[in-house]
């Protein structure tokens, strides 16, 4: 994944945008920092969050507009947070009163600000703050200009003063009396001369009289570039009320305006650009998203006292009514995601840096998310997590640097799956021309081979354009395990069978090959089998009580509609009551087998498929036989669409046992030879394990987790006894073997009886012995080879 | 650097024999490779064949900690 993509797609998400006040906050004050340390009682951290942005906390707190307040999604439930007089309640509990002005070296810079109303003063603080030399100019007698105007019981003098004790601090030369113009006097042009940079915060007055040389707007104020405040004469900058409408003047626009002129004097005068990489203060639109479903309502906190303003407890809990604005709807569903305690972007940025071509540091989260896409189901934005890990995998793979261990495991079983064991790809019999093929698919083949056999029958029956058959793999897992070629491949071999069978329509048995054909080879029709009984009839099923059946959609069909309609229809036809779980249809979830995340992070796995199977106390109905043997595999009574129809071994409606990795390897091979058995009346029968292998149901849970086969076993003990390489435990004569068919060193202990073997202990590793016996080495001295 | 468990690594080798030769194990260095990086562990090894011996609590214990710290390198 290139740099931009990266970023473009990273910034779909807007979690990390604003939330609704501080966005609407012309100064963008973190209000929601603010009200999370209010809401502890923590107000010296509140007052310094605010104080941080806010050039006088104490005047701004008493006459701030509130935009921020009219604009709170609580606004939408109750009342919007009463942010101003929380405000006053971080000033006034704030216990850290030093002074804030910072002490850094004088710079030989000096800026002129005339007029000392709340945009002069903002320039003045924050330009003094930086080290640069200020004089304020003001023709009246007392600093404040419109702020003066405002009564004792809005802006308290002592308050006010107690702020601008900060200029002294800050060692501003203030001159009061003086008016500054090129009219009665010179003094504009001089200030011009001597200083080298002026603001001009003039206020609401006629300026033309002034003849200050500006450019001016039609209306008469001083033209200025709204971003940088730059005026005609490019060492001028200008702002404050002098360029706001009179009918709506407001105290915290002209700080916005100040802390804009104050970045483009510094600039100026260290000869930046003034626009690069600018943003403009100001109120602006928000992408954060926050549901407040699940919040109750509750009033604004009255004020007991108005005089006196919140007492500390009732501003702890009017913040505490603060929602803390987020969107993570994704992170809210997503098991994954809070397994690894990460929001999205950041997730995305660590996936992306670990691959990056700097790193390509493999790492667990980008091996661990199913792929499902539920993220980009919930988003508004389109964000999808899936975007990233794929990217990940793939770079990690082309880059040799994906570990073995990751996906091995399913490129084998894919590998496999695409062998002489299980493809068959045939014509029905008797027929030269078909309507149709059935594939059913890897994982249903494996997991109820009896299915597939009976669906097949039907098909044959019902359709008289005739059905061929396909076995195999669609090749998913190696999509998914970032194995392009060997996922191209695989669709390359298809699309080939496929076509010499006349490119019939294909009915998949799987929703997941049903995706991949869909997305992946267009040119090509095809249907979900239950989408076939909707259309052609369901077959007379076996007899079964009415069931009342929680139905787990498939994630990799999310936006199907048609087929999750088909399948609720069915079950309706079959008599069986339909519950819907929380996240169903297009906000369904995975079963931990998407995106191979069962073999690259079996744990959280099961996390996964534990909180689905906790979701309901009914039985699940699923229409995809991974979904069915996960959920079945931890303990859920969970049927499959065609347990419903077909039955289990003995024709049965009745929720299957579980099925392992071992059976389902196994049932493929058997499924092929049964076909041509009975299909097509040929007997060339493979068993990949035709032994009996005596195992306890201990070991097998052990093997199932290690991702051990019991084909893995027969191959050792095979090798073992043809060639005679094994150990032997004289305390317990049991055998001992090793073989390495790929990538993986398998060991048996285990011991002959009758026709067959007892096995002992079964494991493996992956790290490859080369050379037994030779030169003498330190103990885990590595090299680079 | 991750190392193996020395107990794990000759588990109860002296009660295993090379069953193909008909004699017992002896403890000498085996050599391992895995993603690019060579190393080589003393195990009980069959000092005729050269057939080796991997205690199960080897391979499950501290020869997989080696194996996600060589591909987390």
């Amino acid at each position: 994944m290139e740099l931009h993509q990266y970023q473009y797609l990273e910034a779909k998400c807007g979690q990390n945008d604003l939330p609704r006040c501080a966005a609407e906050c012309p100064i963008h004050v973190d209000v929601r920092g603010m009200l999370q340390e209010a809401k502890r009682g923590n107000f010296s951290k509140a007052y310094a969050l605010f104080a941080q942005t806010v050039p006088f906390p104490g005047i701004i707190s008493q006459v701030c507009e509130q935009p921020c307040q009219q604009v709170c999604i609580r606004n939408d439930i109750d009342d919007g947070l009463a942010i101003n007089a929380i405000e006053r309640a971080c000033y006034s509990y704030n216990e850290k009163k030093g002074s804030r002005a910072k002490l850094l070296l004088q710079k030989d810079n000096k800026v002129a600000v005339v007029g000392s109303g709340i945009s002069g003063l903002t320039v003045a603080y924050h330009l003094a703050n930086k080290g640069i030399k200020i004089t304020v100019f003001e023709a009246g007698n007392n600093l404040g200009g419109r702020l003066l105007e405002l009564t004792e019981g809005i802006l308290n003098r002592r308050i006010m003063l107690n702020d601008l004790e900060v200029l002294n601090d800050l060692h501003v030369e203030i001159r009061l009396g003086v008016a500054i113009n090129n009219s009665c006097s010179n003094s504009f042009n001089e200030l011009l001369q001597e200083f080298d940079a002026v603001y001009l915060g003039l206020g609401q007055r006629d300026i033309s009289a002034l003849k200050l040389g500006l450019e001016l707007n039609s209306n008469g104020t001083i033209c200025v570039d709204p971003t940088t405040m730059e005026t005609s004469n490019s060492k001028v900058f200008a702002g404050g009320s002098h360029l706001q409408d009179k009918n709506c003047l407001s105290v915290i626009s002209s700080v916005a305006d100040g802390k804009s002129a104050v970045i483009s004097i510094d600039r100026f005068l260290q000869k930046a650009s003034l626009t690069a990489s600018r943003h403009a203060f100001g109120s602006k639109t928000t992408r954060l998203l926050t549901s407040v479903d699940s919040i109750n309502p509750q009033p604004m906190v009255p004020i007991s006292d108005p005089a006196k303003g919140y007492t500390e407890e009732e501003a702890k809990t009017e913040a505490s009514r603060c929602i803390d604005c987020q969107c993570l709807e994704c992170f809210k569903l997503c098991e994954y995601m809070r397994h690894f305690k990460m929001e999205p972007r950041a997730l995305a940025r660590q996936i992306f840096k670990n691959s990056s071509a700097i790193a390509h540091r493999f790492s667990l989260p980008m091996n661990s998310c199913s792929l499902c896409r539920q993220c980009e189901a919930v988003c508004q934005y389109d964000f999808s997590i899936a975007d990233f890990c794929e990217a990940a995998r793939e770079t990690m793979v082309k880059a040799g640097r994906m570990p073995p261990s990751a996906f091995g495991f399913a490129i084998q079983d894919l590998k496999y799956s695409n062998s002489e064991a299980f493809v068959l790809t045939r014509l029905e019999p008797e027929r030269s021309e078909i309507e149709y093929v059935f594939y059913p698919g890897c994982q249903l083949s494996g997991s109820a081979p009896w299915q597939v056999s009976k669906a097949y029958s039907y098909l044959r029956e019902k359709i008289s354009g005739g059905v061929g058959l396909m076995l195999g793999c669609c090749g998913v897992q190696a999509s998914w395990a970032g194995e392009t070629g060997i996922f191209q491949e695989s669709l390359a071999s298809f699309r080939s069978k496929w076509t010499e069978l006349g490119k019939p329509g294909v009915i998949a048995g799987c929703p997941t090959c049903y995706m991949v054909f869909k997305k992946h080879l267009p040119e090509l029709s095809v249907d979900l089998l239950s989408s076939i009984f909707d259309k052609f009839g369901l077959p007379e099923p076996a007899q079964s009580n009415s069931l009342v059946l929680a139905i787990h959609d498939s994630c990799t069909t999310r936006y199907e509609i048609e087929i999750q309609n088909s399948i609720r229809k069915i079950l309706n036809n079959l008599g069986h009551t339909v519950k819907e779980l929380t996240a169903s249809r297009e906000l369904t979830e995975c079963c931990g087998f998407g995106g191979l995340m069962q073999i690259s992070n079996r744990s959280l796995a099961h996390k996964v498929v534990d909180r689905r199977i906790e979701e309901s106390e009914y039985d699940y109905l699923v229409y995809c036989s991974m979904c069915r043997d996960n959920f079945t595999n931890r303990g859920k009574t969970t049927y499959h669409l065609l347990d419903l129809i077909f039955g289990d071994e003995d024709g049965k409606i009745a929720a299957r046992p579980p099925v392992g990795y071992s059976r389902r390897h196994d049932n493929r091979a058997r499924l092929k030879n049964t076909f041509l058995k009975e299909v097509w009346g040929e007997d060339i029968s493979y068993d990949p394990t035709p032994v009996k292998l005596i195992i306890s149901e201990a070991l097998r849970s052990v093997m199932e987790n290690s991702l051990i086969l019991d084909f893995d076993l027969y191959r050792v003990i095979e090798y073992a006894e043809r060639t005679g390489n094994k150990l032997q435990n004289i305390v317990s004569g049991h055998y001992l073997a090793y073989f390495k068919p790929e990538n993986v060193t398998y060991w048996v202990e285990y011991t002959a009886e009758g026709s067959g073997y007892v096995i002992h202990d079964a494991y493996s590793h992956r790290l490859e012995m080369t050379s037994p016996g030779e030169s003498e080495n330190d103990d885990n001295q590595t090299c680079r080879v | 650097m991750v190392k193996m468990n020395d107990e794990e690594k000759l588990g109860n080798g002296q009660d295993i024999i090379c069953a193909k030769c008909n004699i017992s194990l002896e403890v000498s260095p085996v050599k391992f490779n895995y993603v690019g990086v060579a190393f080589s562990v003393s195990l009980f090894n069959c000092p005729i064949c050269g057939l080796t011996y991997v205690p199960a609590v080897l391979a499950r214990g501290s020869m997989l900690d080696v194996q996600r710290a060589l591909e987390d390198k």
